[in-house]
């Protein structure tokens, strides 16, 4: 059993929020629970929230999860945080202390994050736990109500799910109304000024198309459905607009997967390094911290890598090599301040962007494969020639990147009410038999035919969805 | 202000009673039943289950509970780590499991990732193959359990065995003849040593002799156990011999039908006999013993014989399945597309069969509709006189039941 009680946690703690407020980390209040490991594999299965609406897919991920835990397929994470003022963390009871310390330094990482990442302002940490609670009672009082029931609730929510990280990227970007898109249309018909208007042929006046729907490509897939399905009754609107305020809600954590677990890395060494351990604890913790943060050959861990980067970004602004100074000029802030700056304003993509460099990359052999019959292949590795390409393919692999941009283009199409959505291709075509699967469900959705256009081996081609069924045929 | 935290002690009784994910795993639980119900008929049409260990696992894909969303495909490159030595052109991994999101903890982060098999024993999939079917309760009890009255026989004794069958009596005259034994080498031992010691030696020699004399346990050496054997007398023994038409195409739902037959056909008589066999016929215009696999597996072209696959059946019985030891139960599955020249043939040899079987069976497999344009054998197995020969059509699932019971009832052996 642990070797340690609940009083021993509590000193710790105290300790390290000492050390929290010395380095000047910004946290939220923060609640610790004690679980075993049926707990723990439950909030995973929930995403750690402790309410939430039923759903059979969480039994699913629960017998998945139970499966390879049982089998020593994978083990458990040491903790889970969830971002909610004040943040609520789940330790295993079974960690020895010096996991428990460790855990402890980490969680008041994230929880920095949480609280100061741009990306989670659109997340309201102090209602997070009411919310989810709120959408469990709703979704629980449809499954209740003898006019709809469990199996029509299943039926909208299985379509609803497959849709739900078709939504805008960037949430602190505002999205404009209807009427300031139509604003916008019109304004950038109207032709410009010219000073020469008396000298220059009089510029052709092209009139927009006020009466489209959407005005602009919009992203926002459930909310578009909700919004213009006419057909669908109120608690189906509501059961989209459940879907996507939760979809909402994790797809911060989806963009700063590595910028986060990197820095609660990174902090917890500091923290845990400066609380002078006794021996036998230091030494456990230089394993355990070096299990946390190793390299996992053939993939990225996003634990490794962000640690990695947040180190590196250090380094170059307390003690930058000559070559460096020489590249990038002498450094304009501390170390200290550099990284505090950075894990507020960046996100996945943008963080490796710009502070991922050739040599970090060199350093830990990076590179992109692809697919060649059955096998995955190595194409380009990160020396001079290869680098920037690995680093791209590396980016659109991380966070929001890795999901398919499709945007409804049409909801009207050949005056049909037929919805046409239009895949941005970026060279990645999509898989078809997901495709097939999943614009089926939006049609259930949207109660009328839908139309995908994507690409396909280089041909432009459209996924058709109706009564009919599946169809499929390429474009001129 | 400053850092505020709180410790919530881990309660036993709270994570004992608030399973909460109970009912999203029953829901699930359901839809994996459904899913591979659905499927029931490609599964059982792919698995080999006849005469198969009812506790085999066998992988079933899942169709109906992936979780869809806009992924994408395989032309899609990806980004990994190395260990400093990658070059261009090393194959790191197989398309399809490249094993991103390995338990990093924050769910919900991971599109598309999925699994698409269960483990299923083959017990449940025959509930399942049994519910499809439509088998009445008390039928599907008296197919599955197989009873296990045996009769055994002695046969001889060994020196080693379970405690129950210990022959006490053997055991200790094992021990008196070794008692004696040791007594007259006592003797011999001590007419030498009288020989050559004094008195007083030999009197305290005498006294551990008679220590030893009260007490003379048992050894292992002693143990005697009853051997025994079970006993397979001859007229326990039965044969199912499948015979099948593998000529043109078995598809799905003809592997399915003629499977789930030859299955319950095989459970029924197993739980009649104690010593059953099986053997499978595939014929075509040639006729071949077979395994379980290839026969449901080898469609071959060409045309058919029915004869061939009867001759074939007759050939075996008489090489190794006697009817004077041997109860027979055959029964043929075909689309009853014979080569008419064939028809007399067919009809001589199977009413020789007939003659030997128990039970004799012909089953035309016919998906509904096809039987008004296609030949049939069933006229011509009409003028096959026989109390024990029964033909049937199985046009759909459903008949496969009533079929069963009627070709049931022709059995010779009447109990």
């Amino acid at each position: 059993m642990a070797n340690y009680e609940l009083k021993d946690l509590v000193e710790w703690d105290a300790r390290i929020r000492d050390k929290v407020a010395e380095f000047g980390l910004d946290c939220f209040t923060q609640e610790f629970e004690l679980c075993d490991h049926f707990g723990m594999i439950g909030y995973m299965a929930y995403s750690g929230m402790p309410s939430h609406y039923p759903h059979w897919s969480y039994g699913k991920s629960y017998e998945k999860l139970k499966t390879l835990y049982d089998h020593g397929v994978s083990g458990l994470p040491y903790e889970m945080v969830i971002n909610s003022d004040p943040a609520l963390a789940y330790l295993m009871r079974d960690n020895t202390l010096l996991l428990q310390i460790l855990t402890i330094a980490h969680v008041y990482g994230h929880n920095d994050f949480f609280k100061n990442n741009f990306t989670y302002r659109t997340t309201r940490a102090s209602l997070t736990i009411e919310l989810f609670k709120a959408h469990a009672l709703r979704v629980r009082h449809y499954a209740e109500d003898p006019s709809i029931g469990v199996d029509k609730v299943e039926h909208v929510l299985d379509a609803a799910h497959a849709l739900s990280w078709q939504c805008r990227r960037n949430l602190a970007i505002r999205k404009l109304s209807h009427n300031e898109q139509l604003e916008r249309l019109v304004d950038a018909a109207h032709p410009k000024t010219d000073p020469f208007y008396r000298i220059h042929a009089r510029p052709e006046v092209h009139e927009p198309d006020i009466h489209k729907v959407p005005v602009e490509p919009d992203e926002d897939l459930l909310l578009f459905i909700r919004d213009h399905n006419p057909f669908l009754a109120e608690w189906e609107k509501d059961l989209l607009t459940i879907v996507d305020e939760e979809a909402k809600y994790f797809l911060p954590m989806l963009e700063t997967k590595i910028m986060n677990e990197g820095w609660a890395s990174y902090w917890h060494k500091r923290i845990v390094e400066s609380l002078n351990l006794e021996q036998g604890l230091h030494l456990e913790f230089i394993v355990r911290h070096n299990q946390v943060v190793r390299p996992i050959p053939g993939q990225i861990n996003p634990y490794y890598l962000g640690f990695k980067i947040w180190e590196d970004i250090h380094r170059r602004h307390t003690n930058p090599t000559p070559e460096e100074i020489k590249r990038d000029g002498p450094p304009t802030k501390s170390g200290e301040a550099k990284i505090f700056e950075v894990r507020e304003t960046e996100r996945d993509s943008s963080f490796l962007r710009r502070f991922l460099t050739e040599e970090l990359m060199r350093e830990m052999d990076l590179f992109k494969y692809e697919a060649r019959g059955d096998d995955l292949v190595v194409d380009k590795v990160s020396d001079e020639e290869g680098w920037r390409e690995v680093k791209d393919t590396l980016i659109r692999n991380v966070g929001a990147s890795s999901i398919p941009v499709i945007k409804v283009e049409d909801a009207d199409f050949g005056q049909n009410r037929t919805l046409y959505l239009v895949h941005s291709h970026d060279g990645r075509d999509l898989q078809l038999e997901y495709g097939e699967k999943t614009l089926a469900y939006v049609a259930r959705l949207w109660g009328r035919e839908v139309v995908l256009e994507t690409t396909l081996q280089g041909k432009r081609s459209l996924l058709c969805y109706n009564e009919r069924g599946f169809s499929m045929r390429a474009l001129k | 202000m400053a850092l505020e935290s709180i410790f919530r002690e881990y309660s036993h009784s709270d994570a004992e009673h608030s399973d909460r994910s109970a009912g999203d795993r029953a829901r699930h639980r359901q839809k994996v039943r459904e899913s591979i119900r659905e499927n029931i008929a490609d599964i059982i049409a792919e698995e080999s289950i006849i005469g198969k260990d009812r506790d085999r696992v066998i992988k079933v894909p899942l169709r109906g509970i992936k979780e869809y969303r806009f992924i994408y495909g395989e032309n899609a490159p990806g980004a990994g780590q190395g260990q400093g030595d990658t070059s261009p052109g090393q194959v790191v991994g197989k398309t399809g499991k490249d094993g991103q999101g390995k338990g990093d903890g924050q769910a919900g982060d991971r599109p598309g990732i999925d699994y698409y098999e269960t483990d299923v024993t083959l017990d449940e999939l025959i509930e399942i193959m049994f519910e499809d079917l439509e088998l009445p309760n008390l039928e599907r009890r008296a197919l599955r359990q197989i009873p296990s009255d045996r009769s055994f026989k002695r046969k001889g004794y060994r020196h080693v065995g379970i405690r129950v069958r210990l022959d006490k009596r053997r055991t200790a005259r094992q021990r008196v003849m070794r008692i004696l034994a040791a007594r007259q080498r006592h003797e011999a031992e001590r007419a030498l040593e009288i020989a050559g010691a004094d008195e007083l030696q030999a009197n305290a020699g005498g006294a551990e002799e008679q220590a030893e004399e009260r007490r003379f346990p048992f050894h292992q050496d002693d143990l005697r156990y009853r051997h025994v054997e079970t006993d397979t007398k001859e007229e326990s023994n039965a044969v199912v011999m499948c015979i099948m038409d593998t000529s043109g195409s078995m598809d799905t739902m003809k592997k399915y039908l003629a499977r789930s037959f030859f299955f319950m056909l095989y459970q029924f008589i197993a739980t009649r006999y104690r010593n059953v066999e099986i053997v499978f016929i595939a014929h075509h215009t040639e006729a071949r013993e077979v395994s379980e696999e290839e026969f449901f597996h080898k469609g071959e072209a060409g045309g058919t014989f029915i004869s061939s696959g009867y001759l074939k059946a007759l050939e075996i019985v008489n090489e190794r399945y006697h009817p004077s030891l041997w109860n027979i139960y055959a029964f043929h599955c075909s689309d009853g597309d014979n080569f008419d020249s064939d028809n007399p043939a067919a009809l001589k040899s199977a009413k020789e069969l007939s003659e030997l079987c128990n039970l004799f069976g012909y089953g035309e497999i016919k998906p509904l509709g096809s039987r008004y344009y296609e030949s049939s054998m069933l006229n011509v197995f009409r003028r096959l006189e026989a109390s024990n020969f029964h033909s049937v059509l199985i046009e759909r699932k459903e008949d496969i039941w009533p079929s069963f019971k009627a070709f049931l009832a022709k059995d010779r052996v009447k109990e």
